[in-house]
């Protein structure tokens, strides 16, 4: 049963991450593309204004894959197989939910649990620390960021899980409507504080010293010895698409594992539960009726 | 199809409980691989890296992480 479960939930998973990647080559390539362009002029710029004062170049990174292959396969794979992953995840958590969050229907609980998965895997993270296009986001920081992103992602899956809880133990008292209320109100209020608490990218010691206090990694105008301006800032515009295009996609990913989860599971529940055995006994049982 | 969600017309309001305890190694495991592959993709040759220096699966996924909302380079 549990094995089935997994199966639909990495098959939902994988249609959900396929949809994403079509919706990435489209709507998100471009983007990406704009960003790089951005960086290689600014890197350009850079390099004229070290060589002007007297600064030896900074070596570029090698290429290990095309751009094509970046942009064609290798965001299909990721995304794909990143599908598969919550898909498994999801299936995990549907399994251990059924029949313990009260009198939620099959189809009802799937998309509540993919709707979990939506905001604890991402969007909650998201709020904190957006996703953001290449050229945004300085090397020496990686590890602190990485750290941080998983922190923030760890801490609102944890949060989620108890405020489920915290809204199971209230409902005697207080009811569905109002235990479910203050359950989000609780979530809320904790992952505020943690937000609070979590510094902000650009607050980041590495980066405090080499720019001065700043919100985010966004790179600024580049300016020169005399203060004028010689490279623009990241457009706003591209930063913008980006980052609502990456909410859409995780979106469609999450959406469609669950609609595509939900029927499967509700058959293989009403299956089950109408020989109060597995699925083979019940196919030995439909197919002759089948033929007929 | 229709012989299939036959048995189904009156599915349970409330699904059954599942052994979980009885499955929970597979429960487990499933997890546990689904979270590598999360690693991978989103993580691995960035922040920590278990293949030493090498960029390959970073440079691969490049796009996928961006647009996923990790943080990269």
């Amino acid at each position: 049963m549990e094995k089935r479960l997994i199966l639909r939930g990495i098959l939902a998973g994988a249609a959900g991450g396929l949809l994403a990647f079509l919706f990435a080559r489209i709507f998100a390539e471009p983007l990406i593309g704009r960003a790089m362009d951005y960086e290689s002029g600014r890197d350009a710029a850079q390099a004229a204004l070290d060589k002007a004062a007297g600064l030896a170049p900074e070596a570029a990174d090698p290429d290990l894959f095309s751009r094509t292959v970046q942009a064609d396969v290798g965001i299909g794979v990721g995304m794909v197989f990143f599908g598969m992953a919550m898909g498994a995840l999801f299936a995990v958590v549907y399994a251990i939910c059924l029949g313990r969050v009260g009198g939620l229907g099959a189809r009802n609980l799937a998309m509540l649990v993919a709707l979990g998965g939506f905001l604890g895997f991402y969007l909650v993270p998201f709020v904190k620390y957006p996703a953001n296009p290449p050229s945004i986001g300085h090397p020496d920081t990686i590890r602190d960021r990485g750290n941080l992103y998983l922190v923030m992602v760890a801490c609102s899956i944890l949060l989620l899980v108890l405020a489920v809880w915290l809204g199971k133990r209230l409902k005697e008292r207080l009811g569905k409507w109002n235990a479910t209320l203050l359950a989000a109100l609780g979530y809320a209020v904790v992952i505020g504080v943690v937000m609070a608490v979590l510094p902000s990218l650009g607050e980041l010691s590495a980066n405090v010293r080499e720019f001065g206090h700043h919100a985010t990694e966004t790179p600024l105008p580049l300016t020169d010895s005399h203060g004028r301006i010689v490279y623009p800032g990241f457009p706003a515009d591209t930063l913008f698409s980006f980052r609502f295009y990456s909410v859409a996609a995780q979106l469609v990913l999450w959406g469609v594992l669950g609609l595509v989860f939900a029927p499967m599971a509700e058959r293989l529940l009403a299956r089950r539960a109408a020989t109060g055995g597995d699925g083979a006994a019940v196919r030995a049982r439909v197919e002759p009726a089948a033929g007929a | 199809m229709s012989s299939l969600s036959a048995p189904g017309a009156t599915p349970a309001a409330t699904p059954l409980v599942l052994p979980a305890a009885k499955a929970a190694l597979l429960l487990a495991g499933t997890a546990v691989v689904a979270l590598a592959v999360y690693y991978f993709i989103g993580v691995d040759q960035g922040a920590y890296s278990v293949f030493g220096n090498d960029m390959h699966v970073h440079e691969f996924v490049h796009d996928a992480r961006h647009f996923l909302g990790f943080p990269c380079h």
